[in-house]
């Protein structure tokens, strides 16, 4: 199909690709994203993704914890506001990103790292193009060094 | 020690142990270095021995003493759930920030206001020790006399006595202090406290102005120093979990040591987790045995809170801590938009 699957880790391939983990909710992203694989439409292969019952079940420590573990970014999706399935876990979860988000660039965390979004199940384009966005965003500013654990031999 | 509010104090305390109010006071007492006062626990025995009171009230009392009562209260897992004996009654005497922590630990269930007696002192603010050590320019100090409340008489190895005005030595936190005066005690000492600061966010809006770079150059390199010796947590009135994030073992988050990933990764949970209950005491700075900056960092969560959910904790225990609630209309201008262009 089209290039952008086509990747053979195996070729010599000097290209950098960055790897994202994008944490979703069960009910709104995570169909989103599989609406997205339904339908067909392509976006950039470097993400992993990680499903979560709400995006309320985040604890920013998922988000440090990834950044740890030498991801080069980080994105949290959930249902837009108003539709969550247990009514308020968003707006809850909204409180905590807010806060988060700021705190990660006050330190010194470039803001294209850690990226919070709302995709609804019916939005596979707007998943797609929020990975190719998120994708573009972290190649720019290029590979995470900061916040990634070396483990000395 | 010339403080009248000491004898003040002592009054109040020997009162609600003569009326059997309270089992347990505390305050603070003399320390045996000079520039330290410790606090001091006095007991009902103690009291009733008629020992003379070691309460003592100065410019050092700058402890958050809200950071002792929680284990108080404690319900021990695996008991009975009737308590076999009422909780203590406690007597504290608190400095504003002292009765803002108690405020935001009672709103997490981890004091009862109703079995404390809190004999408020209007605050005049503390004297930073530090501040006093750099002008004794790394000397060893021999002693301190605070004269008429306003000058602060240090005695210096090898060198002349430093007369410091009390204003130039005074703890970053106090200058900055909206709220000295603890509003809600149970008694109020009589006295003057200092006048309301202005919160000190310009520092914060100075670091924010800068470039990432710079920023992350910072963090990194104050937290270079952190020997992760969890002074920090421990000083800190609301970290009062059984088990930290940090310790936790059943998902194992950091190691123990000093790698710096996990340090940063330390700090800047702890200090999240502090979002809407720091009161700005500085525990967390005076515990610092290496001087680590954390002032500015614990300032931002304090200024965002309050910014984004109009929030600051201060003495009104009914109002919701802002991330046990939401808003409808929170600020939803972080949110990543694909179909946005830019
Ligand atoms: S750092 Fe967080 S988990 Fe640890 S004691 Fe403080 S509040 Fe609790
Ligand atoms: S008190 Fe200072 S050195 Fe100790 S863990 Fe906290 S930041 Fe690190």
């Amino acid at each position: 199909m089209s290039d952008t699957l086509a990747i053979d880790l195996r070729a010599a391939d000097t290209e950098w690709h960055p790897v994202i983990v994008a944490f979703l909710c069960n009910w709104c992203s995570y169909a989103g994203a599989d609406l997205a694989g339904v339908s067909r439409l392509q976006y950039a292969p470097n993400v992993r993704i990680i499903r979560v019952p709400c995006s309320a079940r985040i604890n920013p420590q998922f988000i440090m914890k990834a950044l740890q573990n030498g991801v080069d970014g980080v994105l949290v999706s959930g249902c837009h506001p108003g539709d969550c399935h247990y009514i308020s876990g968003n707006l809850v979860a909204r409180r905590k990103f807010a806060l988060t988000k700021k705190f990660l660039e006050f330190v010194g965390v470039e803001p294209e790292r850690v990226q919070f979004s709302w995709v609804s199940a019916s939005e596979g384009r707007r998943f797609s193009d929020l990975m190719n966005k998120v994708i573009a965003d972290v190649r720019r500013v290029g590979p995470a060094k900061g916040l990634k654990k070396e483990v000395s031999s | 020690m010339t403080d009248s509010r000491a004898g003040e104090i002592r009054k109040i305390a020997q009162g609600l142990f003569a009326e059997g109010k309270i089992e347990l006071f505390l305050g603070f007492q003399q320390g045996s270095l000079p520039l330290r006062s410790r606090p001091c626990f006095v007991t009902a025995e103690g009291a009733a021995a008629g020992v003379d009171s070691p309460l003592v009230w100065d410019s050092f009392c700058a402890n958050n003493l809200a950071a002792y009562l929680p284990k108080y209260y404690e319900n021990l897992p695996n008991r009975p759930k009737k308590r076999d004996k009422p909780y203590p009654r406690i007597g504290i005497a608190a400095k504003a920030c002292d009765l803002r922590s108690i405020v935001a630990l009672t709103k997490e269930k981890q004091v009862r206001r109703e079995s404390l007696v809190v004999v408020g002192v209007p605050c005049r603010g503390m004297i930073d020790t530090r501040k006093v050590e750099a002008a004794a320019g790394g000397q060893e100090i021999l002693g301190h006399e605070e004269v008429d409340g306003d000058l602060l008489r240090v005695a210096v190895r090898g060198a002349e006595p430093l007369s410091l005005p009390r204003e130039q030595v005074l703890q970053d936190c106090c200058l900055e202090c909206r709220h000295p005066v603890p509003e809600g005690a149970d008694v109020l000492v009589p006295g003057q406290a200092r006048k309301p600061g202005d919160g000190g966010y310009a520092r914060v809006k100075e670091f924010e102005a800068k470039s990432q770079a710079e920023r992350w150059e910072y963090f990194r390199s104050e937290l270079s120093r952190c020997i992760r010796c969890n002074a920090c947590r421990q000083a800190c009135p609301t970290c009062w979990c059984k088990e930290c994030f940090a310790e936790q073992t059943d998902r194992k988050w950091i190691g123990v040591g000093t790698d710096a990933s996990d340090k940063m990764f330390f700090q800047i949970i702890r200090i999240f987790h502090q979002a809407g209950r720091c009161v700005e005491c500085d525990a967390c700075y005076r515990a610092c045995p290496m001087g680590i900056d954390l002032r500015l960092f614990t300032k931002k969560i304090v200024k965002d809170v309050e910014e984004t959910f109009g929030y600051l904790p201060a003495f009104d225990a009914g109002e919701l801590p802002p991330l046990t609630t939401f808003g409808e209309k929170d600020a939803d201008s972080f949110i990543t938009d694909p179909d946005k262009k830019g």
